[in-house]
């Protein structure tokens, strides 16, 4: 990981390179972790990729963090193989407006895991080759893993059940 | 994708066949006429598949033009689950996810929340959790050869392979109480120490499956019909996989030693020797060795772990994240507070967010824990390496035959569990 | 002297000797026919001779969708046998099987699927819910699955997340026993039903 020292450095090149870019800086359990603006993150990411040598992307995934706003994030894992060091881009969007750029032109390993952040979050991703439902069936309504969306599930079948839930042997 | 080729060579190989229709379709083929294109629908239910996958195959006489994946079929909301519950409930759900490395995904989970927590994990249950990641590696990687045997045709490699598949079973019961997602990993260490003959019958075990995993190899390695099918067979290079995130085996049979083990080690995996096997063409049959000289060094690692098993606790004394010992509740009052904290409402994590990740017998894999201050989680994602691997798949087949579509689908190894969650 | 006719009670053994000599004159016709052979003896031990001939030649599908699958597979391996019962013939296509052991969770992207699955194998057929998740939701009560009986008929459910191997067994082999000596099982006789086929021109499956 980069310790604190690098990461300020790291977010100042980004900055320098990408003004407004960069929203703020977070050093947690050894962990760095980028906060940037949503607008620039095919940008962020490219520069990473040239300049820092952070050329693997592991993951991408969404995070809901309601109540706070704005209330969808999309983080993004980077791994430096070389170096071994790992860094987290994460960027939040509302849910009125959450369109982001996509990153499969750039990094086609994004391709299904920008899907499942679409499905689960609502967040659209633009310039994506096939954004469509990836885990839900293709007509499925809502977004399940956003923290308002209701669990679900059912009450248990036993037969002893007919009484609270009639009908379910007809 | 244009980055990514495809590194098929079918043209060079293509054998005079005189079967007048391939001809004609490879005539076509070669004088830029376009043929007709047949979308055929393989799964979800299909004895081939894995799991429920779906693939949409575009065909073109018996070769595979484009191939898109669907999952969601197995997709059963366990990041969602994982949001109601207390953090050591969590345990169990997010073990059933990728179905053949259960301990993995615990010790993914555990690890991440135990950074969150600053929890010590004691040497003892860090060699311990080492031991049963080690067997459930070869469990999974001896399930893996069972079933891509049986697509392949060598059916009986099924039977030879589950019937060290039911002693490791045996081994994991003898431990924690049950054969599969066995809850044995609690955060801060390991729910219960090994019994009074565990050790005895893992020195046998892993006296016996060194000589199993040859008499696998020697029925395998050099047979024409493996070799036809596995050598040379959608190969694809290294940059591509790259590109496409593709870890574990996959990549390291492309000749990229990445491993997490040996590149970030955790759990105390820097304590122990072990080589990490690298393939050369990135073929199906590097993939096919790979995964079988992986079983050696897991075997490897097991006896170095076995032979220094450190003595004392095995779970955190941190009376905060784990239960106290029963016979503590009789005299302590502060235990007897404690355990009831514990079971009602569980421990409290202290906010943020952390990504942790492992080597897991597919890849990497990560778990990303982000916590509130309250006792569940607020997000529990799994970074699950099939998923990211299942992309690879279209790149590898394009331009090869439905056959070697589905050898390389064996040679994926994709979990659908892992990759549905 | 008033004659006074008694009521003859249906099923006593009077009625079934004014059927026998009906039929031996000749004068049974149509669904009456149809009945009085059913019930006579012959035809039961006949019936119980294909029912036993059922229970022991059963072809599993081969549908394994989760963890329940791979406990599943352990029950084709070599330390719970499933070929002691002859019940090793796993049938890849639903038309040739007659069991469909449904191992794993069920989403809701996957019940139609099964549904169809189902549908198109033959009667007779019979279907395990095998573990928690099928029978009834599992560990994970949540908007992505679907509890087995919704949706279709099941036969036999087996508990565990994921039943042993012998715990399967166990179901298989009861399923052998319900169908040896109650072939009129469960749900057939509760919804008066032959049972579900896919037709191709009925939007409705036949039966239940």
């Amino acid at each position: 990981m980069p310790d604190q020292v690098g990461l300020e450095l790291i977010a100042g090149q980004l900055e320098q390179q990408i003004p407004g870019g960069v929203v703020a800086t977070t050093f947690f359990r050894e962990r760095a972790t980028v906060e940037i603006a949503p607008g620039a993150v095919r940008d962020v990411l490219s520069a990473l990729r040239d300049d820092h040598g952070f050329r693997a992307l592991m993951s991408v995934h969404g995070v809901d963090y309601y109540p706070e706003e704005p209330r969808l994030g999309v983080h993004y894992e980077l791994l430096d193989m070389e170096r071994v060091d790992r860094l987290t881009v994460k960027l939040r969007v509302t849910v009125a407006e959450p369109t982001i750029q996509s990153v499969t032109p750039d990094w086609p390993t994004a391709d299904h895991q920008e899907r499942e952040v679409y499905d689960m979050f609502g967040v659209r991703f633009e310039g994506h080759p096939d954004l469509r439902r990836i885990l839900m069936p293709e007509d499925y309504e809502g977004h399940p893993q956003r923290r308002d969306f209701p669990v679900g599930g059912e009450p248990v079948l036993f037969t002893h059940n007919d009484a609270t839930s009639p009908g379910w042997t007809r | 994708m244009d980055q990514v080729s495809t590194g098929s060579d079918y043209r060079a190989r293509e054998e005079s066949i005189t079967i007048s229709t391939l001809e004609e379709q490879l005539n076509s083929q070669r004088t830029g006429q376009t043929t007709e294109l047949l979308t055929l629908n393989i799964g979800p239910h299909h004895p081939a598949t894995h799991g429920v996958l779906r693939l949409l195959v575009t065909l073109d006489g018996e070769i595979v033009r484009d191939l898109k994946p669907i999952v969601g079929y197995v997709h059963t909301g366990i990041e969602k689950t994982a949001e109601q519950k207390a953090y050591w409930k969590v345990i169990p759900v997010v073990e059933r996810m990728d179905y053949l490395s259960y301990y993995f995904n615990a010790m993914a989970f555990c690890g991440a929340v135990e950074t969150l927590l600053e929890c010590e994990v004691p040497p003892r249950a860090q060699y311990l959790r080492v031991i049963h990641l080690e067997l459930n590696r070869i469990m999974s990687h001896l399930v893996w050869l069972g079933t891509s045997a049986l697509d392949l045709g060598a059916i009986s490699m099924f039977w030879y392979c589950f019937r060290e598949r039911e002693t490791i079973l045996d081994l994991f019961e003898s431990s924690s109480g049950q054969r599969m997602h066995t809850r044995y990993f609690q955060v801060g260490g390991v729910i219960e120490d090994i019994p009074r003959g565990f050790e005895a019958k893992l020195r046998e075990f892993i006296a016996i499956m060194p000589g199993r995993a040859d008499q696998y190899a020697d029925l395998l390695r050099r047979n024409e019909i493996l070799l036809r099918r596995l050598r040379g067979v959608c190969p694809l290079d290294e940059a591509s996989l790259l590109a496409l995130g593709v870890t574990g085996p996959l990549l390291r049979a492309a000749g990229n030693p990445w491993d997490l083990r040996k590149a970030e080690p955790y759990c105390s995996y820097g304590d122990f020797e072990f080589k990490i096997p690298v393939g050369t063409v990135g073929d199906n049959y590097d993939r096919f060795a790979v995964r079988l000289a992986e079983i050696y060094e897991s075997v490897k690692i097991i006896e170095q772990a076995l032979d220094g098993l450190p003595e004392g606790p095995h779970i955190t004394e941190d009376r905060k994240v784990a239960l106290p010992p029963r016979h503590e509740l009789a005299t302590s009052m502060e235990a007897l507070i404690h355990h009831f904290k514990l079971v009602t409402e569980g421990f409290r994590v202290p906010p943020g967010e952390v990504y942790y990740a492992i080597e897991g017998p597919r890849g990497e894999l990560g778990c990303f824990v982000r916590s509130d201050g309250s006792s569940k989680p607020a997000r529990v994602h799994m970074r699950d390496p099939s998923f990211v691997n299942l992309q690879a798949i279209a790149a590898m087949v394009r331009d090869s035959y439905i056959a070697d579509l589905i050898a390389t689908l064996a040679m994926l190894d994709p979990v659908l569990g892992g990759i549905d969650r | 002297m008033a004659l006074t006719r008694e009521p003859i009670e249906p099923g006593s053994f009077r009625a079934r000797q004014l059927l026998a000599r009906d039929m031996l004159r000749g004068d049974l016709e149509g669904l009456e026919l149809e009945r009085h052979v059913e019930q006579s003896i012959l035809t039961t031990t006949l019936d119980r001779a294909v029912a036993w001939g059922r229970s022991n030649a059963l072809f599993p599908a081969t549908f394994g969708l989760a963890c329940c699958a791979i406990e599943m597979m352990s029950v084709v391996a070599a330390r719970v046998d499933i070929a002691r019962f002859g019940f090793e013939a796993f049938r890849a296509s639903p038309r040739q099987a007659d069991l469909l052991i449904l191992s794993g969770r069920v989403s809701i992207k996957m019940a139609p699927v099964v549904r169809r699955i189902y549908d198109q194998m033959l009667e007779p057929k019979w279907a395990i819910a095998m573990g928690a998740c099928s029978s009834s939701m599992g560990v994970f009560n949540n908007y992505a699955i679907v509890p087995a009986d919704k949706f279709m008929p099941i036969d036999v459910h087996v508990p565990g997340c994921p039943p042993r191997p012998e715990a399967l067994m166990h179901g298989i082999l009861k399923l052998r026993k319900m169908i040896q000596d109650d072939p009129d099982m469960g749900w057939r006789e509760r919804y008066g039903a032959e049972g579900t086929e896919e037709t191709l021109d009925a939007a409705e499956p036949a039966g239940a």
